[in-house]
């Protein structure tokens, strides 16, 4: 399978190459398309960097970096990359239809292309219909979140980066979503890498959970729960098979800090 | 409180001030071509109705274009600022230090490059509309946020678009509240100008009564300028809420 994002030696973090401040060093990634990894770590060791790396906000520091064979800026121009950010980034004065639409409002216009998907699709995949015409300020955290990945799927990317998206919510809420989430990822059969810092909703999401330490930042261990997961690749939250991985996952993780 | 009395209450109360004026100024000894009672006023501002509309006119067109230049000004320079540091750094102490010049102590000389026809007048507006709308609409078009800049980035939006459709809507809260401030303070340039050599206009006519011991006509001069920049003022609000339904901050 071909890879979406390979990663060689690199260093992601702040200054310049000549004066580098990394924050997340010797990362090695072979994502393969297609695949949900979920990016477990402390605060400070990077991982909402390391995303932005992969969506060309910033560049890399040091080693190599590619994204669907080619460079990450070459996949952003493409829009094969869409980015789901922790505070939803809705614009207020555009209602929820129009939050959704930006992205074929934007950008050179051969990109202004629409996925498979209307909007009212979109609006219907996220239970949003009835809300389509409200306000950002009049929806809930989770209504809100839900917008932001009708937005990013707009355009049909083939790489979901997410950092954080459900973290300012509440419990019963964030599960809802992460059912919600996990659905969409096997009907769209996108790749999403998820950064967390809850080991329940990494073990619960992730096929792989990629365990990042701070200072300095450095990859801990990749966890492969494909096995654990089986053939229907999902287990409910209570399955001792998945307890047991998230007592693993804590171990690393408490290793780590 | 309820609907009736947040409206009654300010209504009542102006009415109280007015009472206390009509009729405890005079028991007091107050002579009437220093202080007259606000029925004389109210007398004047219908004798005099055609007086103060010729004199109106010209005030308020001073005080519209300068209102549209100072502003239309201070909201290009804002742009400029914001999009070049090296400008901004150079040129925002200047800008600041001409601030900090009292707009009295800035008149005569206005008056002396502009000459006394009505282009002093609208300087002088445009002058005391510029600041707050610069400094306000700066700080409007940094509004947004980090995330919101990296999602224009990631849709590949080019720099017109990031402004237009990020930067200015984001501005739009700030930029109403200062148009909102130099919709009266558009008037004040207007009459201060007028004041330093003018044969029309509020201000000259306000100079006039003064020199002339016509107090009723002076008050009746003074609320008339009044009305004018509650005028402008409620024009702004106007135009606020139908940009804002679209744009709600």
């Amino acid at each position: 399978m071909a890879l979406a994002i390979a990663a060689k030696g690199l260093a992601v973090g702040y200054g310049t190459p000549a004066a580098p401040l990394p924050v997340l060093e010797r990362v090695d990634l072979a994502i393969p398309e297609g695949e949900f990894l979920a990016i477990l770590g402390p605060s400070g060791c990077g991982k909402s960097t390391l995303l932005r790396v992969v969506a060309d906000l910033l560049p890399p520091l040091a080693g190599g970096i590619t994204v669907l064979g080619g460079s990450p800026e070459a996949a952003r121009r493409r829009r094969d990359v869409a980015f789901v950010f922790q505070d939803a980034t809705l614009l207020p004065w555009r209602t929820v239809r129009q939050n959704i639409e930006l992205p074929l409002q934007v950008g050179p216009a051969g990109l202004r292309r629409p996925g498979l998907a209307s909007t009212d699709e979109l609006l219907a995949l996220v239970g949003l219909l009835p809300q389509a015409d409200r306000l950002p300020h009049e929806l809930s955290g989770g209504q809100r979140q839900r917008v932001a990945i009708a937005r990013a799927l707009v355009s049909r990317p083939r790489i979901l980066l997410m950092d954080e998206p459900f973290g300012a919510l509440d419990e019963i809420t964030r599960d809802r979503l992460n059912d919600e989430l996990a659905q969409l990822w096997r009907r769209m059969g996108i790749t999403i890498l998820f950064v967390t810092h809850s080991v329940m909703e990494a073990a619960y999401l992730g096929q792989r959970v990629m365990v990042l330490a701070a200072h300095p930042g450095r990859v801990r261990e990749i966890v492969d729960l494909r096995p654990v997961k089986g053939e229907a690749g999902r287990l409910p939250r209570e399955a001792p098979p998945l307890v047991e991985a998230m007592a693993h996952l804590r171990a690393v993780l408490a290793d780590a800090a | 409180m309820n609907r009736a009395t947040t409206i009654l209450l300010p209504i009542l109360g102006a009415a109280s001030i007015l009472l206390v004026w009509q009729f405890v100024l005079p028991l007091m000894g107050v002579p009437a071509f220093i202080v007259p009672t606000p029925a004389t006023v109210a007398r004047k501002l219908v004798t005099d109705a055609g007086l103060l509309a010729a004199n109106a006119l010209p005030t308020a067109l001073e005080s519209v274009l300068g209102f549209l230049i100072g502003n239309l000004a201070a909201v290009l320079l804002a742009v400029l600022f914001v999009y070049s540091r090296p400008i901004r750094a150079a040129y925002f102490p200047a800008v600041l230090f001409f601030n900090t010049i009292p707009i009295l102590a800035l008149a005569p000389i206005i008056v002396l490059i502009f000459g006394l026809g009505i282009l002093p007048k609208i300087v002088i507006a445009a002058v005391i509309c510029f600041f707050p709308t610069l400094v306000n609409m700066i700080r409007g078009l940094e509004m947004p946020t980090r995330s919101e800049f990296e999602l224009f980035r990631i849709l590949s939006a080019s720099p017109f678009e990031t402004f237009w459709r990020l930067r200015v809507p984001r501005s739009l809260p700030l930029l109403f509240t200062s148009l909102k401030i130099a919709a009266t303070t558009c008037v004040i340039g207007a009459i201060v100008g007028e004041w330093i050599g003018a044969n029309q206009g509020l201000g000259a006519l306000i100079i006039q009564s003064t020199f002339n011991y016509q107090t009723d006509r002076l008050y009746a001069a003074v609320i008339t300028s009044s009305a004018l920049g509650l005028l402008f003022f409620g024009i702004v609000v106007l135009a606020e809420r139908l940009v804002m339904r679209r744009h709600p901050a």
